[in-house]
């Protein structure tokens, strides 16, 4: 993947943007180009087609587009359906209902039958913002990547969310896709190939490995910038598939730099922290941090206060490398 | 144009095999497999459009999906004798290393299944899917689809009913096995279903009605009258009202037989009642 790199005097800084866009609307401009590229691709949204920005793939496709109102199940078991027919479904409501609300369905209809369906999530984590816990799901990742033969990607901007909304349509199997609400920086290229479970390196490093995903990769690169001014060298790796987890990149990025930190806006049970843990316990042992959530419901509050108040920001990434680096020379 | 004699021997040997597969494995539901076993060997060998061999798509063919999936015996015993796979794997049901698991499943390759079930209440989304599919693709043919009558306490069925009248899905056959009773004994009495015909038709699908669904007669009738009706703007459900247990005299008329096997003696005593007409598996 070819970065954004900084034209800027301010050296220290590798990444820049030039424009800030949320997630989910790389997802609507995915699903469009997909309206016009992959006849099989047909959507189905449970009444929130303007959060999930499908309207131009309605626009291109209407007869391709089915409106199943607020009823998640039902949408679940009739993706199956039509991936029995043939057809490449993406279904679209938030996170929660996109699996807390429908996992046996899921479970059952489309991971155990093996159906070629996508479960495409908005509205993941904290980042929700106002609305409060009722509606943002920090078990998601957990829930998914533990269903056999499910694919779990969580995409970190605009245009790797967009490049990974096209890529899904040509794997064969079960997918997860979770991305969010807020505007965020996009950074990552606009002509992107996206390959499932291979990892991407934002940087290289040898002080530290951050293994980040979600919206957490922009702050893991804001951390690392801090961490630079104060003259530690930090390999910044974006895991924007969970499951398969690209464990050949994080292990020879551990190898290097004897410790990580994990981040991601998930419940630090079950997410990609765990999964990373379980990698190192059984391959390389190396001592580990966890940025997520402390096995809480979220809250009410604007993304910004919510992400402090949870310990997700880019000064929490920092704090948790010297913790973890002065494990590292402890247990040296 | 259908040949009675031969669906009802096809269903003898059927119910035989049934009760022979739950004996085996000691272990299955054989009252709602004995009771559907007239209308599944309706569907497969008279009704439904279809195709050599078996590709999962099901396209240029009619499909069917059984959402109560527990009454795996009488489906494995009839995709057997279909062809879809040797009756001789009918002897591997419930058992290790087999593709006839205690529900369906697509996992195993089963030829002529096309969705796992047995978590209750999935079955119809499914099938919506599947037809709001043959649409796309303008293929004229037909969806079956086969519920328990108490499988319809699941939310899920009426979130696909309500999808399936307003998008005037009409080119699926919903059939609900009513036989009146589940595990902990009668709906009446677990949770009332009411009348479902109104039900149905509150929901605006087109409601068809077999007063004796175990008679091979009504049931043919039945179905050629609920295809004549497909493509009219409605969905068709047929409320088949069927005895669980039917053909083993001792199974009848009581839920104690949902999910019990037969032990040597009792399976020789239904096999008295049950003519071997294909041979045995």
């Amino acid at each position: 993947m070819r970065l954004k790199q900084n034209q800027q005097i301010n050296q220290m800084k590798k990444y820049t943007y030039t424009e800030k866009k949320d997630t989910r609307s790389g997802f609507g401009a995915g699903m469009a180009e997909l309206a016009d590229k992959n006849p099989d691709v047909v959507g189905l949204c449970a009444d929130l087609i303007g959060s999930l920005k499908f309207e131009k793939f309605i626009e291109k496709a209407p007869e391709r587009f089915f409106q199943v109102g607020i009823a998640e199940a039902n949408m679940i078991g009739m993706a199956a359906g039509l991936a029995t027919e043939g057809k490449i479904p993406f279904t679209g409501t938030f996170a929660n209902f996109s699996t807390g609300r429908v996992y046996d369905q899921i479970r059952q209809s489309v991971a155990y039958s093996g159906k070629n369906v996508k479960i495409c999530a908005s509205h993941a984590g904290l980042t929700l913002g106002e609305d409060g816990a009722t509606h943002q799901i920090l078990e998601d990742i957990g829930l998914m990547k533990m269903l056999p033969g499910m694919t779990v990607i969580n995409t970190c901007d605009y245009n790797q969310t967009k490049a990974a909304t096209i890529a899904i349509a040509d794997y064969k199997g079960p997918v997860y896709l979770r991305f969010g609400r807020p505007v965020i920086p996009v950074f990552t290229d606009e002509n992107q190939k996206f390959e499932i479970g291979k990892a991407w390196m934002v940087n290289e490093g040898k002080d530290v490995t951050i293994v980040a995903t979600g919206h957490l990769v922009w702050e893991a690169i804001k951390a690392g910038e801090i961490l630079e001014e104060q003259g530690i060298d930090a390999e910044i790796i974006n895991i924007h598939t969970i499951k398969p987890l690209d464990s050949e990149a994080i292990l020879k990025s551990v190898k290097k730099t004897g410790c990580v930190v994990t981040a991601e806006e998930h419940n630090r049970l079950g997410g990609l922290g765990d999964s990373v843990a379980q990698l190192l316990i059984t391959e390389y042992l190396a001592p580990q941090e966890y940025i997520a959530v402390n096995d809480s419901f979220g809250e009410s509050g604007t993304p910004d206060q919510l992400m402090e108040k949870y310990g997700l920001t880019a000064n929490d990434i920092v704090e948790a490398v010297k913790k973890v680096m002065s494990r590292k020379s402890e247990s040296l | 144009m259908h040949d009675i004699s031969k669906l009802k021997s096809i269903a003898s040997q059927v119910r035989r095999d049934i009760v022979r597969m739950v004996h085996a494995c000691q272990s299955g539901h054989p009252g709602g497999s004995l009771g559907c076993t007239d209308f599944l060997v309706a569907l497969y060998f008279d009704a439904m459009n279809r195709k050599e061999g078996f590709d999962m798509t099901g396209k240029d063919e009619d499909v069917f999906y059984l959402s109560n999936g527990h009454i795996s015996p009488v489906f494995y015993s009839v995709l057997a004798h279909a062809g879809y796979f040797d009756k001789s794997e009918l002897a591997t049901f419930r058992k290790l290393n087999s593709r006839l698991q205690g529900h369906p499943t697509t996992h195993e390759h089963l030829p002529g299944v096309r969705i796992a079930s047995g978590s209750l209440g999935q079955g119809m989304s499914v099938a919506i899917g599947h037809a709001v599919g043959k649409k796309l693709d303008k293929d004229p043919n037909l969806v079956f689809s086969l519920h328990g009558d108490g499988e319809l306490q699941e939310g899920q069925n009426w979130e696909a009913i309500m999808y399936a009248s307003h998008n005037k899905v009409d080119n699926l056959i919903a059939t609900v096995d009513y036989n009146g009773q589940q595990i902990d004994g009668p709906t009446s009495k677990v949770l009332s279903l009411g009348n479902l015909k109104t039900k149905f038709e509150a929901f605006d699908w087109k409601v068809l009605e077999v007063e004796n669904g175990n008679d091979m007669e009504e049931i043919l009738k039945v179905l050629d009258e609920a295809k004549s009706l497909t493509r009219k703007g409605q969905p068709i459900c047929i409320l088949l009202k069927t005895e669980m247990g039917y053909g083993v005299d001792y199974m009848m008329g009581t839920h104690a037989w949902h999910g019990k096997a037969p032990n040597d003696e009792q399976l020789q005593k239904a096999l008295d009642q049950l003519e071997e007409t294909l041979g045995d598996y």
